[in-house]
């Protein structure tokens, strides 16, 4: 070719127009990404705003009353804690395990690529499939009938992809170098793992967990069929009983109980979106300040 | 042999407990790794187990595919076309995307290529938090606020339609897909960048020209995930978007999904009745999409990992 090319970018950083433009580009895409963030502080502000009155010492620790149009949101909340603390014991050791295989044994097969697969499918599947699955399997085929167990395995399955690719992705951060350090003394495999990897990755692994415990607490639609009731005048006694939960609290008294106060409902999606974003705020700080201790 | 040289071969014999222990755990951990493999054919399994029955006895493809009389529970005449619920879920589903696509494209550029430092710490955790916001919350936001709001504005009776359910749906899908697609500008080597600012083009025509170009598999598997998503979000759709049988004519019209009508209709329902295990064919339908989605995202972004490997030196 003789001549000159055509050049690709005629800019330069002289040329005014283009500059002009990249200034418009930037100021436009972050207005946009303004827009997107700017209604989560307005709905936060809102609820704030309508559901804070309603929250009091009382709230937390009474029963609802006069057909859950008065009184507080204790059975709630403790069916919460109930559902999320049996799906942890659930699917954190499955979760790790799976972890730990995927990150330290797995060689690049078939089989690992399926197990991936098969984790992104399990992220994947709407949250009411996982409920007709939790009717279907631990319900009527397991016969646990609607109860904390089968609700919580539920939300276990539904929750166990954040684990595994959390914990995954905490202890492949660990330097090979201190594993093949470990193991030229002599140290096997789980030992290895024990001893070496697992300390190094736990902050890691606690994020995740976290995580975990965050989107259990918010999730509505697997335990509507499996475990959580619309109302419950006392409190689960084990994990065969019924509960009630926050969240299918909220949808209840938003859309079943037409002649609640107006308040009512803003009340409980606070206390409910206080405790999933402390949480993740928790998951959050404690990521920063395990990334600014780190020795390697 | 003498004690020590006893010791001495013990030491050399590897099957001690520590030997025993490996072998154990080898075995758990690689039944904890295909666990995952299990739980996603047993979810296929047991709703198939139910769903199946329906798909081959009262199942008519003419009719669940072409009418949109979904009317489980009337006593002489029941009929089972989902029509409508499809159309539900695509309407609600298409106008998450157009509202979510845009702003999360856009929030992933600013994010990845312009912000820096604190600001774009700050953003990020933002979209994280925006991310983590509960289904059941923004179900209530498009009830109560949502509903009052679209009222107001465009004088119309009811607020609860396809424009409501669509624009919390979008909110909700957009943490997501920024997150990706960012993750998908992030994975494009700076050397890239680099070699197009030497010849002199600005930030902007790097993006354009260079950056979107190079990351264009993982934005549109971004997207796909974005779709799935709302695609199979439940309560927001059951809240907000009026749950009545109706083919959509503008967005001011009430429908109802697919995932809402399982919601709604499965409790009231007698176990292994054709109501009950018609609910389980819709949720056949809802898995094999999903499935198709997820996978079809996890096709495009594996061959970007692939090409990532081969370029590097």
């Amino acid at each position: 070719m003789t001549g000159t090319a055509a050049p690709l970018f005629a800019g330069t950083s002289l040329n005014s127009r283009d500059r002009k433009v990249e200034w418009l580009v930037r100021v436009l895409l972050g207005l946009m990404t303004a827009l997107l963030i700017l209604p989560v502080v307005i709905i936060m502000a809102l609820l704030v705003v309508e559901g804070g009155p309603v929250i009091s010492w009382e709230f937390l620790t009474t029963r609802p009353v006069d057909g859950m149009t008065a009184g507080g949101i204790l059975p709630a909340l403790v069916g919460t804690v109930w559902l999320v603390v049996v799906a942890l014991i659930a699917s954190v050791p499955v979760g790790v395990a799976a972890a730990v295989y995927l990150s330290e044994y797995a060689p690049d097969n078939w089989l690992t690529r399926a197990i991936n697969l098969a984790i992104i499918n399990l992220a994947g599947v709407p949250s009411i499939v996982h409920a007709l699955f939790g009717v279907g399997a631990f319900v009527l085929f397991f016969r646990f009938g609607t109860s904390i167990l089968a609700a919580s395995l539920t939300l276990a399955v539904m929750t166990l992809p954040v684990v595994i690719v959390s914990t995954r992705e905490s202890l492949q951060a660990v330097p090979r170098a201190f594993r093949e350090a470990c193991w030229n003394m002599g140290a096997t495999r789980w030992q290895t793992i024990r001893r070496i990897v697992l300390p190094n990755a736990l902050s890691g692994i606690l994020t995740g967990i976290i995580l975990e415990v965050s989107r259990t607490s918010g999730e509505t639609a697997p335990i509507m069929f499996t475990g959580a009731a619309f109302f419950l005048p006392f409190l689960p006694q084990g994990v065969l009983d019924q509960t009630m939960a926050m969240s299918l609290h909220l949808f209840v008294i938003a859309t079943q109980v037409p002649d609640a106060p107006e308040a009512l409902p803003f009340g409980v999606a606070l206390v409910l979106i206080s405790m999933v974003l402390a949480m993740n705020a928790l998951s959050i700080a404690f990521r920063v300040y395990v990334r600014g201790r780190k020795k390697w | 042999m003498n004690p020590q040289a006893l010791a001495r071969s013990r030491d050399f014999d590897h099957r001690g407990r520590a030997w025993y222990a490996d072998r154990a755990v080898t075995v758990f951990v690689f039944i904890g790794g295909t666990s995952a493999i299990l739980f996603i054919g047993g979810i296929f399994a047991f709703i198939a187990r139910e769903g199946l029955g329906f798909v081959f006895t009262e199942f008519d493809a003419g009719e669940f595919f072409g009418s949109i009389a979904w009317r489980p529970t009337s006593a002489l005449d029941a009929t089972y076309g989902a029509l409508a619920l499809i159309v539900g879920t695509a309407s609600i589903t298409g106008l998450a995307m157009v509202v979510s696509i845009p702003f999360s494209l856009a929030a992933a550029v600013f994010i990845g290529e312009f912000a820096r430092g604190r600001v774009r710490e700050t953003l990020k955790v933002l979209v994280e938090l925006l991310a983590a916001i509960p289904s059941v919350v923004w179900g209530f936001i498009g009830f109560s606020i949502m509903n009052s709001l679209i009222i107001d504005v465009f004088d119309v009776p009811i607020g609860l339609n396809v424009l409501n359910a669509g624009i919390i749906l979008g909110l909700m899908a957009a943490p997501i897909m920024t997150t990706i697609a960012e993750d998908a500008l992030k994975a494009v080597p700076d050397g890239y960048r680099e070699a197009a600012e030497a010849l002199g083009a600005t930030r902007w025509q790097v993006i354009r020209k260079v950056v979107i170009p190079a990351a264009k598999n993982g934005l549109v598997a971004a997207v796909l995930l974005g779709v799935g998503r709302g695609f199979g979000e439940t309560m927001v759709v059951l809240m907000a978007s009026g749950h009545s049988i109706n083919l959509p004519d503008s967005v001011f019209d009430s429908v109802r999904a697919l995932t809402a009508t399982i919601a709604a209709e499965l409790g009231e329902t007698a176990v292994g009745s054709d109501h009950f295990r018609a609910l389980f064919t819709l949720g056949i339908l809802l898995f094999l999409v999903t499935f198709a989605i997820n996978l079809a995202a996890d096709t495009i972004m594996r061959g970007i990992r692939r090409k990532g490997e081969r370029g590097r030196p």
